[in-house]
């Protein structure tokens, strides 16, 4: 288990501390400043302190979180919700689990931020089934700001502050990690994404205006609240500003998670890590999560950061690093990467369902040395009508990896087809 | 389902805005009870949520952690995404299966374990691991996942 990670900022500080899981060691630690400095402001105030801060949704598609925030219509009469998305399922991402076992009422200030703000009086944070430690966390976090006075009705010496919260534990499936798609799953049914207008910010959760964060988003809003914009931009890029927690995992000497600024070199982030296990070299990084294109070594130099990886063909997501030696096959990495995402469509829309289907039995048939000579093309055109043809985001993910790692190791697949097996003997086993 | 069960379902009611929504937490509490989701206790939870038996059915087959056949008494899933297989998931499942004496998706005959392969648990700094029921084991070797594995009763 992880208690800390090995670098830390102000996220991450007192992960280490155990006091720091109790309400009392929160606070005494700088807790709840955030949310006390929030309530000496109008909500409004607050949505636009949380913009112009230039936060960026953490949960992979990095979206400013203030301006989510404003989208929660003014003067509707029904209950507002907040959901916060703990379904952290990205393959590479473990950023969230740690935040949810260390830093627990860090998330539950930040909510209680955001329920300021936008007027909300109920909240769920609904985790993934697998999680059941931090699932026990937050639980405890929770009973704990209850007996405490700091959930429930009139909190904080404010009247008319209402705030309750429900921790809803999921039951295994990834798509339940699409904002919609985990507002199905809240409501009892089938994770399957809905279409979009109307947003959760009109038809949310039972039909009521919603707002989704991811768990890490949450837990930098208090930072931003006690201790200013001009602070938390003094971190990162300028427009990606804070830390962030980067996930190293595969063939480093030392996986783990790393707080560091966004737009922290990707070999910077790697040389943390240990670099590459036992003095290989460096085959190939996936820098953002399983469903974002892979990198190679020429791009060590790319600052860790939504503006400068969408302009090298990919994409920060959750920040989860996957780093492969040069044993690794690239053709068996694609048919672990698309076993997945065969497995996890939630099966709503043809192009989707069948496409991952597809993908994954052209990329088993290539490493199986049974590869025909169409059937690169055939793999480079599925993903093509995969790609924004769908209901949700979930196809356009699965088709970029694909796509990526033909883009930089077409000629591995063609070797597999070529000699009608796989030239890796090394690599990891299937 | 018993009694208890079934009160502890209704009380869930009240913390969702629609009974409908503590269908998954209702679902765990039956499974806390029986082990797995029979047609019989999906008709009963249907009728409690006042709900079709297949608005049941349908989520109970949707998800990973919902069971609809009887299981064994332990739960060995092998995480085996990508950073794990990198670090040797794969090569680890196939010593437990040699070990157990089964393939993974199956039940050993004295229906004392149920081994499987999970997609990525969230464990990626510390492949490759394994989800025993609740549990996470990680960092492992397969000397240590067997002494984990002999030592479910």
């Amino acid at each position: 288990m992880l208690i800390q990670p090995f670098t830390t900022h102000y996220l991450s500080e007192h992960y280490g501390d155990d006091a720091y899981r109790t309400l009392a060691g929160y606070e005494s630690r700088g807790g709840f400043k955030g949310l006390r400095a929030a309530l000496q402001r109008e909500p409004e105030e607050v949505i636009e302190l949380v913009k112009s801060s230039g936060l960026r949704g953490r949960g992979g598609a990095g979206f400013n979180t203030g301006l989510k925030w404003s989208f929660m219509p003014k003067g509707d009469e029904r209950t507002k919700v907040l959901v916060c998305n703990g379904d952290e399922s990205e393959p590479g991402s473990f950023k969230d689990r740690l935040i949810m076992e260390r830093g627990a009422f860090q998330i539950l200030e930040g909510l209680l931020i955001a329920a300021w703000a936008t007027g909300s009086q109920k909240s769920f944070i609904s985790i993934r089934g697998v999680y059941k430690y931090p699932i026990e966390c937050v639980r405890a976090a929770v009973n704990e700001m209850y007996a405490r006075g700091y959930l429930g009705r009139d909190i904080f010496g404010e009247p008319g502050f209402h705030h309750d919260v429900v921790v809803h534990s999921g039951a295994g499936a990834y798509i339940c990690g699409e904002e919609t798609g985990l507002l199905e799953s809240l409501e009892g049914k089938k994770g399957q994404p809905r279409k979009k207008p109307p947003f959760p910010a009109q038809h949310g959760a039972f039909g009521l205006p919603t707002t989704v964060n991811n768990i890490e988003t949450f837990a930098h809003v208090p930072f931003i609240l006690s201790r200013g914009v001009d602070w938390f931009r003094g971190f990162g890029t300028d427009k990606s500003p804070g830390t962030t927690l980067f996930g190293v995992s595969g063939h480093v000497e030392r996986p783990g998670l790393f707080e560091l600024p966004l737009g922290t070199p990707l070999g910077a982030i790697i040389e943390q890590a240990g670099g590459v296990r036992g003095g290989r070299a460096l085959k190939a990084v996936i820098p953002g999560g399983m469903s974002m294109p892979v990198l190679t070594p020429s791009d060590l130099d790319v600052p860790m950061a939504e503006e400068f990886l969408s302009e090298r063909g990919t994409h920060l997501g959750t920040g989860g690093v996957m780093v492969m030696d040069d044993t690794t096959c690239m053709v068996r990495a694609a048919c672990v990467v698309s076993y997945f995402f065969r497995d996890e469509s939630c099966g709503q829309c043809t192009q989707c369902r069948e496409g991952t289907g597809w993908i994954h039995k052209l990329c088993q048939r290539i490493e199986a040395g049974r590869g025909r000579p169409g059937d690169l093309t055939l793999l480079e055109n599925v993903p093509g009508m995969m790609e924004g043809q769908t209901i949700c985001a979930f196809a356009d993910a699965a088709a970029w990896p694909i796509k990526g790692l033909l883009r930089h190791f077409r000629h591995e697949f063609e070797q597999h087809i070529h000699d009608q097996c796989c030239p890796f003997p090394e690599s990891f086993e299937l | 389902m018993k009694p208890e069960t079934r009160k502890k379902i209704q009380d869930l009611f009240q913390h969702y805005p629609q009974r409908r929504g503590a269908l998954l937490p209702a679902i765990y509490l039956v499974q806390e009870e029986l082990g797995h989701v029979s047609p019989q206790s999906a008709r009963e939870l249907a009728e409690l949520f006042e709900i079709e038996p297949v608005a049941v059915w349908e989520v109970l087959t949707f998800y990973n952690m919902f069971y609809t056949e009887p299981q064994g008494r332990h739960h060995v899933y092998v995480c085996t995404n990508l950073p794990c297989s990198l670090r040797g998931a794969r090569t680890l499942l196939r010593g437990i299966e040699d070990h157990l004496g089964v393939s993974c998706g199956q039940t050993t005959s004295d229906g004392r374990v149920t081994l499987g392969h999970e997609e990525c648990l969230g464990s990626c700094g510390t492949a490759p691991m394994m989800r025993v029921d609740g549990q996470y084991h990680e960092n492992l070797d397969l000397d240590r996942a067997l002494k984990i594995v002999d030592d479910l009763d």
